[in-house]
């Protein structure tokens, strides 16, 4: 993009660089642990902040995060049943903060300002990596789930209205860390892009109405990428009769 | 340029898996971890608690409710029997109080009676000794006056 005739300073666009750090013989997209721990570091910060002192009657931050704990076990509880519930909230939990915080992070802050030998920091959701590594969590979890919850019974989902279903179910098992991870990506990834993309063609005002959009989005896959997690773990603990 | 970036350079792009994926994922399970350890665990034990003791004081409410709508209606018929009691005392004194006016009265009438009865007799027997006197004076008199008329003769 910076073959383009023209040049603006602020709004460079560099898509599929990364920042290389190299761990022994292993290669890591620098750009994406920082951010990475920019949000787990200001998670940290509001949730140490919030729990330190509570009261039985909620004051300031207490307020915020017993808010966001109710929201998260209702989505855990409407999704995964009362059953077994609260065994996978923090996971259901930690999703939705993360991918919340990461993609509103990537939205909200400035990160170009900062400049980087290579790559530029965002949001870690817009990398393929992340999002991967977090949708194959989430096939683990419901593997562990189901398995730990049902033993060998567990597999009986594979068959379970009629033997047809089995090559669909096996298929289900790579499309969902697929469509999860992809849906997150290619969300996050756009509307970073289309931003960017109308920020270099009309630097003013025009790009703050998509710059809500953003915000509306992020929150929603957020949401999304927590609820279809308790959802698969919640159908892989389903009791069937 | 740029679809060399997008679409399977050898360097960067942005389907470019690396020890990104499984550090990352690593990351996050701690997060999960540590998140359940300082927020789940301490933020549930809160609101648990408080649950609990919204419904033992609200389970209390209702008992103390039900104690009190008890008292209430035993209190009401304490206070009709009450104050049947009371119109029972009072119609009883009044009939009481009726009898006694009646009984005086009577006894009254009845004296009344006699005082009048005896006032009675003694008018009559002092009008009788009066006429007797009368007539006893009428006859000394008649006999004086026959007894001057002869010695007069």
């Amino acid at each position: 993009m910076g073959s383009l005739p023209f040049f603006l300073p602020f709004a460079e666009l560099e898509v599929g660089q990364h920042l290389y750090w190299q761990l022994g013989n292993l290669r890591i997209h620098g750009q994406v642990f920082m951010t990475s721990w920019i949000v787990i570091g200001a998670l940290l910060v509001f949730v140490i902040a919030g729990t330190k002192k509570m009261e039985r009657d909620p004051r300031g931050l207490q307020n915020l995060l017993e808010f966001l704990w109710d929201y998260i076990r209702d989505l855990a509880r409407t999704q995964i049943g009362e059953k077994v519930y609260r065994d996978w909230m923090p996971f259901i939990g930690t999703l939705f903060l993360f991918i919340f915080v990461s993609n509103w992070g990537g939205a909200l802050v400035p990160w170009r300002l900062i400049h980087l030998p290579s790559g530029e920091l965002g949001a870690p959701t817009a990398d393929i990596n992340t999002t991967v590594a977090l949708a194959l969590l989430v096939s683990l979890s419901y593997f562990y789930a189901g398995l730990s919850n049902k033993g060998l019974r567990y597999f009986e989902y594979y068959v379970h209205p009629t033997p047809i279903m089995l090559p669909f179910k096996i298929v289900e098992d790579f499309t969902k860390p697929l469509s999860l991870s992809f849906r997150l990506f290619g969300n996050i990834l756009a509307d970073e892009l289309v931003v960017a993309v109308l920020v270099f063609l009309v630097p003013l005002v025009l790009p703050v109405p998509v710059m809500f959009l953003g915000l509306f989005t992020s929150a929603i896959q957020a949401l999304i990428f927590a609820t279809l997690a308790a959802y698969y773990i919640g159908e892989a603990v389903e009791e069937h009769h | 340029m740029t679809s060399m970036f997008l679409f399977g350079a050898t360097e960067g792009g942005l389907f470019d898996f690396d020890a990104t994926l499984p550090l990352m994922a690593v990351q996050v399970v701690l997060l999960t971890f540590i998140l359940n350890a300082l927020f789940f665990k301490p933020v549930g034990k809160v609101v648990e608690e408080r649950e609990g003791f919204i419904s033992t004081t609200r389970a209390d409410a209702k008992k103390k409710l039900a104690e009190v709508e008890r008292l209430e209606s035993s209190l009401r018929d304490q206070l009709k029997e009450a104050r049947q009691a009371a119109q029972h005392v009072i119609s009883e004194a009044e009939q009481d109080s009726d009898k006694l006016y009646r009984e005086a009265l009577a006894l009254a009438t009845t004296e009344a009676n006699a005082s009048r009865e005896a006032a009675r007799r003694e008018i009559d027997s002092q009008k009788e000794s009066a006429l007797n006197q009368i007539k006893s004076d009428a006859s000394t008199l008649g006999d004086l006056i026959v007894e001057r008329l002869l010695a007069a003769q």
